[in-house]
């Protein structure tokens, strides 16, 4: 994978023990998807719902790469397309008898939706600014949902059924759910990584380094800019609606403000102009929270705290930037060492 | 060099490969079903009772957390004291950060993983809901949660969730009851809080009144947790004419409300919900001459009320609140609620004696005859039966003479309504 903003380079491919680099990077997925595979098999039940969630997250956080990463649009309000989609899946299962399967592309289609209509403000916003104004929108969120209580239950919410295995397949709930969520998380990924490596792609990272010289080159920046916040929404709004069908409820409660955050620092801490940190986002959402906890009673988010500051002193561009560059410096190492011997 | 390289990469995918394996073939975590002993469910042995608990300790209703620290200062007493039956309460108790997704979380590996015999006192209405299903699905008690909702009384639907404090609606039902009967051609004005909570209240008081509601009720005003003040809702509402006054309002506003209404001149029969009837945090604030003759109910004392202080009942909690919990609030009734509904729990699993299963914890939870507590108001009883899920369905009223609170009439109940 090239690093995102660098042309992809025009030389020989890289090659490793003969094979090209390539092939190695896709030995890596496929080893990648194997181990998602097999994992609820090793682990509990109570561990394969953790997992899951970790998954959804991956999801949102892969929305929310694609327009903080790769468009440099930040996003504090993230949250609230979360919230959309989930309380758009639960209105759809609850009020209309929608099977929950049905549910996740309408939810996405909603938070787009609203993704382009909020892209359109955003468009005269930068940097903080935007921050702001996004933030305001994880702020509002709850209480929206509180006010238009005929369609949301108020802070009561929404209680869902939660979808069970087929009688045919004997793997339990949480394993199922897991599959069903790791096919749209794969659909995502899939999806997600092949709009960033063609041309709309560049075009998005072409905004964020030098929006003048991408307009000078007929890329249309109102147009991609919006579109951006929409296919972010998107992502993160059909991370929502399978938040709402596994977790079988859906509440003000459930979209405060502090997801939002956890949602950029997933995002940073993964490493923000990536795909694949996504992933390890998502885990670190999920887990770290939790490690904290049992480190410490007293003071968890002490702990998390130093957590933050430790993934952040060690790996400044995220997990996935930290592995990228230690493949970068094996192969450097190696083509040094190659040379020498050469000589 | 090419050679080496591949030498490297075979062992690597050998290594992988062998992982793979060990995932697929290694011991498997699951958690196996409990020893099974005659009497015992999950989380109970000869030595030991498991009880699980989440709570706020973090995010925007983490004050609530005093609760769950209370609970388990209780449970140490308890220990300290012999445990229940000889057997030691083990406390464990997780952060929800008052989020429902969480709570579901935390609230399987409560079960899942560290395997306890119950979930007692899980806090806050919409955590309960996100987790009643999973809870009656795997029928695991959910014990006292701590909501005043209304609808944890349902041992039909939900066998395995029960609720504890007098819900909202039935309180406001008692005010109603108490204008009606006591105020000539009552016209009443209602400040509430505009969410479930307030509007819990207004839909009690309105079936209390009945068919007159429409007619009795002359003025509502609501407001946000966000507004700076309610004065202007106060103004109003002395306006409309009214001669009673509910004022349904959390602490801050409750005692903002109390002195706009003296300071208006404005003389109405003023009820306060039971949310805010502590004399440290909301009467003194307001001003204690400002608050004479407001009428409230209650079901638990206030341990800022000196009319306790010099009681046997006061002095024990005192004493347990010096030795187990001496950072927390003595003047917070949170700490009473704790100290009261740890000693529910600890008289249904004394009530269990050695059939500590799941099925009986449920069983003597629902057969909880007139049982008083020390810190509870003197004529409250505790009652709960296979069809009854409310445990304390009676509150008194009590007017408030410029230091404290003073009972009158007997503990009331709205029973059959």
């Amino acid at each position: 994978m090239s690093a995102p903003g660098t042309i992809v380079s025009a030389l020989p491919a890289q090659r490793i023990a003969g094979l090209d680099a390539d092939f190695w990077r896709r030995v890596l997925i496929a080893l990648a998807v194997m181990i998602a595979v097999l994992l609820p098999w090793a682990v509990s039940d109570y561990r394969v719902f953790q997992f899951t969630q970790a998954a959804i997250y991956a999801v949102a956080l892969l929305g929310l790469n694609i327009l903080t990463g790769y468009n440099g649009q930040i996003s504090l309000g993230h949250g609230a397309f979360f919230a959309i989609g989930g309380y758009a899946a639960a209105i759809l299962m609850h009020k209309l008898g929608v099977p929950y399967y049905l549910t996740i592309v309408p939810a996405g289609l909603a938070a787009f939706a609203v993704g382009v209509l909020f892209g359109l403000p955003a468009l005269r916003l930068e940097g903080l600014y935007l921050a702001l104004v996004t933030l305001s929108m994880a702020v509002a969120t709850p209480q929206f949902l509180k006010y238009f209580d005929h369609w949301t239950g108020g802070s009561q919410g929404i209680l869902l059924r939660k979808p069970a295995a087929p009688l045919w397949l004997p793997i339990g709930r949480d394993r199922w759910l897991y599959y069903q969520v790791l096919i749209v998380l794969l659909i995502a990924f899939w999806a997600g990584s092949n709009l960033l490596k063609s041309r709309t792609g560049r075009a998005l990272v072409a905004i964020r380094d030098h929006p003048i010289s991408a307009a000078a080159m007929g890329i249309n920046l109102p147009l991609y800019k919006t579109c951006a916040f929409g296919v972010s929404a998107l992502f993160t709004g059909i991370a929502g609606a399978m938040a709402a069908i596994v977790t079988g409820f859906v509440a003000p409660d459930s979209f405060n403000v502090f997801l939002s955050i956890s949602f950029i620092v997933g995002s940073v801490v993964g490493g923000i102009a990536t795909v694949s940190g996504a992933i390890f986002g998502g885990i670190f959402i999920q887990f770290i929270p939790n490690i904290a906890n049992q480190i410490s009673d007293a003071a968890p988010w002490a702990i998390y705290g130093m957590f933050l500051l430790g993934f952040m002193y060690v790996m400044p561009k995220g997990v996935a930037g930290f592995i990228k560059e230690r493949a970068i410096r094996y192969r450097q190492a190696r083509e040094s060492a190659d040379a020498d011997e050469a000589r | 060099m090419n050679f080496d390289r591949r030498i490297l990469l075979i062992a690597a995918c050998v290594v992988a490969v062998g992982a793979v394996a060990f995932v697929l073939l290694g011991p498997q975590k699951q958690p196996g079903p409990p020893v099974v002993q005659k009497k015992y469910g999950p989380g109970a042995s000869d030595t030991e009772i498991k009880i699980g608990n989440i709570n706020p300790y973090s995010g925007p209703a983490s004050a609530y957390g005093a609760i769950g620290k209370a609970i388990g200062a209780y449970f140490d007493k308890v220990n300290d004291e012999g445990g229940i039956n000889g057997r030691k309460i083990k406390y464990v108790t997780l952060d929800d950060a008052y989020s429902p997704p969480k709570a579901v979380e935390q609230v399987r590996r409560l079960v899942e993983q560290d395997q306890v015999l119950l979930v007692f006192q899980s806090l806050g209405t919409p955590s309960n809901s996100a987790i009643q299903p999973y809870m009656n699905e795997n029928k695991v008690p959910q014990l006292f949660v701590a909501t005043g909702a209304t609808k944890w009384n349902d041992p039909k639907n939900f066998p395995w969730t029960m609720g504890w404090q007098p819900n909202y609606q039935t309180e406001a039902q008692i005010y109603a009851r108490y204008i009606v009967s006591n105020v000539k051609e009552p016209k009443i004005a209602v400040l509430f809080q505009n969410d479930d909570y307030g509007k819990d209240y207004l839909d009690g008081l309105k079936q209390g009144l009945g068919n007159d509601a429409a007619k009795l009720i002359v003025a509502t005003k609501s407001y946000e947790t966000s507004d700076p003040t309610v004065d202007s809702q106060v103004v109003a509402l002395m306006n409309s004419g009214a001669n009673v006054f509910v004022n349904v309002a959390t602490p801050k506003f409750a005692s903002q409300a109390i002195r706009k209404v003296a300071d208006l001149g404005w003389k109405p029969l003023h009820i306060l919900n039971n949310v805010s009837t502590s004399v440290s945090a909301v009467l003194k604030p307001a001003g204690l001459e400002k608050a004479v003759d407001i009428v409230t109910s209650a079901y638990h004392k206030d341990p800022t009320d000196p009319q306790w202080q010099n009681a046997k009942e006061y002095k024990d909690w005192l004493a347990w609140m010096q030795k187990y919990n001496p950072n927390a609030d003595l003047a917070s009734t949170f700490n009473v609620y704790a100290y009261s509904v740890a000693q529910t729990l600890v008289q249904v699993l004394k009530q269990c004696g050695n059939d500590l299963t799941r099925e009986n914890v449920m069983k003597q939870a629902a057969n909880l005859k007139n049982l008083e507590m020390p810190m509870l108001l003197p004529g409250i009883k505790i009652n709960t039966g296979p069809n009854d899920f409310a445990p304390i369905k009676q509150m008194q009223l009590q007017k408030f003479d410029g230091t404290t609170w003073r009972l009158f009439g007997t503990a009331l109940s709205v029973e059959g309504s």
